[in-house]
């Protein structure tokens, strides 16, 4: 691993996104205005439901962790993307660039672009409608590690497919955490789910860290056991993620997939 | 003359489709060697499995002793291109990109390096301009300062002055020339124009359907065939 090459997918990256409001307004508006609707939407249920129980850190707090684990997804697939738009895999592996510097490189560009949400987050959800992270202990940290990776892993799978079924394929990849999103019981339990979809949620990372959420809220004890799975299976989705996109790539220079890509006409 | 490129009976196979056989040639150190064809004879297959992006279906490519299929990135290290198919991102400036490239080939004192190739290439007053709005001869120019970042051993040059002027197509074949005759460097080059070729290379390859049909000094090769010019010689060959 080159630390220049990787470093140089970052700068890319740093360029694009501080040169363009276009880029960086995105980067917290949407977390913004997710706070701010499901700040109010907790705010009215501690209203008009019975005296004790607190909404916020259950679905403000939530959302919080959806939507970084968005970010993170979105960050990873955006840097990608943009090798896409400005018709740049020729020019970018057609260099010593190394398949793990590239994809480190979206990695890192990813978690630098994700931490801005998170902490205007953090800034929106802890002053104006008062979520303490200190209500979930210690244990914010797996939390946010298990979140972090499955955004990776998706964000990996994300690029693959893109690389794989060409550049009209992206609409693929941006709905994809409103898909798991049912699965992983952001706001319910996932035993209210039918069996089916329950097998589903046992294979999802997140589908951990919101049973846990759940259950502190509740005053119940943090699952350890769960939340090792939990970061078991994100690791292991992380792996499969690279596995697939180098895969995806060897397929890809074969094929000639590489060379001609925005032809979208092999398949 | 030590060979900078190696490439040993190469092909590339798409289903029942043969796009290159069986290719060899080599390309020495100071010496620029053209690659010649008409449109779909397999050049741009065949740079592109020196690049590494097209894996051949057989055979095998060196660059400097370096086997690109099993080493790649030491092998592109010393490698380099400039195609007109492939502009650089139009989103990041002259400058930013060099130093996104010069950072990706690992070029030492990249400040400098790039400095050297703004003045060189004459792009200075556009180095804080987005690529994307220079015309396509200062965007060639700019594909070729970053062909020249890392000083390749070995430099890949697809049509590098379809989109030029006479006058600096003329400067910039005499910079690729003094570039490949004073240091390391070797040429691979592929043009539609037969005047430049006779100019510039000191060996050319003639490609059709996907085969190597002719090589030689592109000075005395037309001669030999029975044709006054290269011209000619291209012409006969592409209607062979």
């Amino acid at each position: 691993m080159n630390l220049s090459r990787t470093s140089a997918i970052v700068i890319r990256h740093f360029y694009l996104v501080s040169g363009s409001p276009a880029r960086v307004l995105p980067l917290f508006a949407w977390v913004a205005i997710d706070m701010v609707l499901w700040g109010f939407i907790t705010k009215y249920l501690n209203s008009v439901s019975a005296a004790g129980f607190d909404f916020v850190p259950v679905f403000l707090g939530a959302v919080l962790l959806w939507d970084f684990f968005t970010r993170v997804m979105h960050g990873v697939t955006m840097a990608f993307m943009e090798d896409v738009w400005s018709r740049n895999f020729l020019n970018i592996f057609a260099t010593p660039l190394s398949i793990s510097e590239y994809v480190s490189g979206l990695v890192l560009s990813s978690i630098g672009t994700s931490a801005i949400g998170l902490l205007v987050m953090i800034i929106l959800a802890s002053t104006i409608f008062g979520l303490s992270f200190l209500a979930y202990g210690l244990a914010l940290i797996p939390f946010l590690l298990v979140l972090f990776l499955f955004g990776i892993a998706l964000g990996i799978v994300g690029a693959a497919i893109v690389l794989r079924f060409g550049p009209a394929s992206e609409w693929f990849i941006w709905p994809v955490p409103a898909l798991v999103s049912p699965f992983a019981g952001v706001f319910y339990p996932i035993t209210i789910l039918p069996p089916w979809m329950q097998y589903i949620s046992r294979a999802l990372p997140p589908a951990y860290v919101f049973e846990n959420v759940r259950a502190i809220v509740a005053g119940q004890p943090v699952s350890g056991s769960a939340l090792i799975a939990g970061v078991a299976l994100a690791v292991f989705d992380v792996l499969f993620a690279c596995w697939l996109f180098v895969r995806v790539y060897k397929h890809s220079v074969r094929t000639g997939l590489i060379a001609r890509y925005s032809a979208e006409s092999v398949t | 003359m030590t060979n900078v490129l190696f490439v040993e009976k190469i092909g590339k196979q798409y289903g029942d489709t043969i796009a290159v056989q069986d290719v060899s040639f080599h390309v020495a150190r100071n010496e620029i060697v053209g690659l010649l064809g008409p449109n779909g004879a397999g050049k741009t297959t065949t740079i592109n499995m020196v690049l590494g992006v097209l894996e051949p279906t057989w055979g095998s490519i060196k660059i400097e002793g370096i086997d690109v299929a099993k080493q790649r990135s030491k092998a592109l290290q010393c490698t380099n291109f400039a195609a007109v198919y492939a502009p650089l991102p139009g989103n990041l400036s002259v400058y930013q990109n060099l130093r996104v490239f010069g950072l990706i080939y690992g070029v030492k004192n990249l400040s400098n390096r790039i400095e050297t190739l703004l003045t060189q290439f004459e792009l200075e007053r556009f180095r804080d301009m987005k690529a994307g709005v220079l015309s396509s001869g200062e965007q060639t120019r700019l594909c070729l300062a970053k062909a020249m970042l890392n000083e390749p051993h070995l430099l890949l040059l697809d049509e590098p002055t379809a989109s030029l002027d006479p006058a600096t197509a003329h400067d910039t074949r005499a910079m690729i020339q003094s570039f490949a005759t004073k240091g390391l460097c070797g040429v691979l080059w592929t043009s539609h124009n037969m005047y430049e070729v006779e100019d510039v290379c000191d060996r050319v390859l003639f490609l059709s359907r996907g085969r190597i049909l002719l090589e030689g000094d592109p000075k005395v090769l037309p001669q030999a065939h029975g044709k006054a010019t290269l011209e000619d010689l291209f012409i006969a060959v592409a209607r062979e």
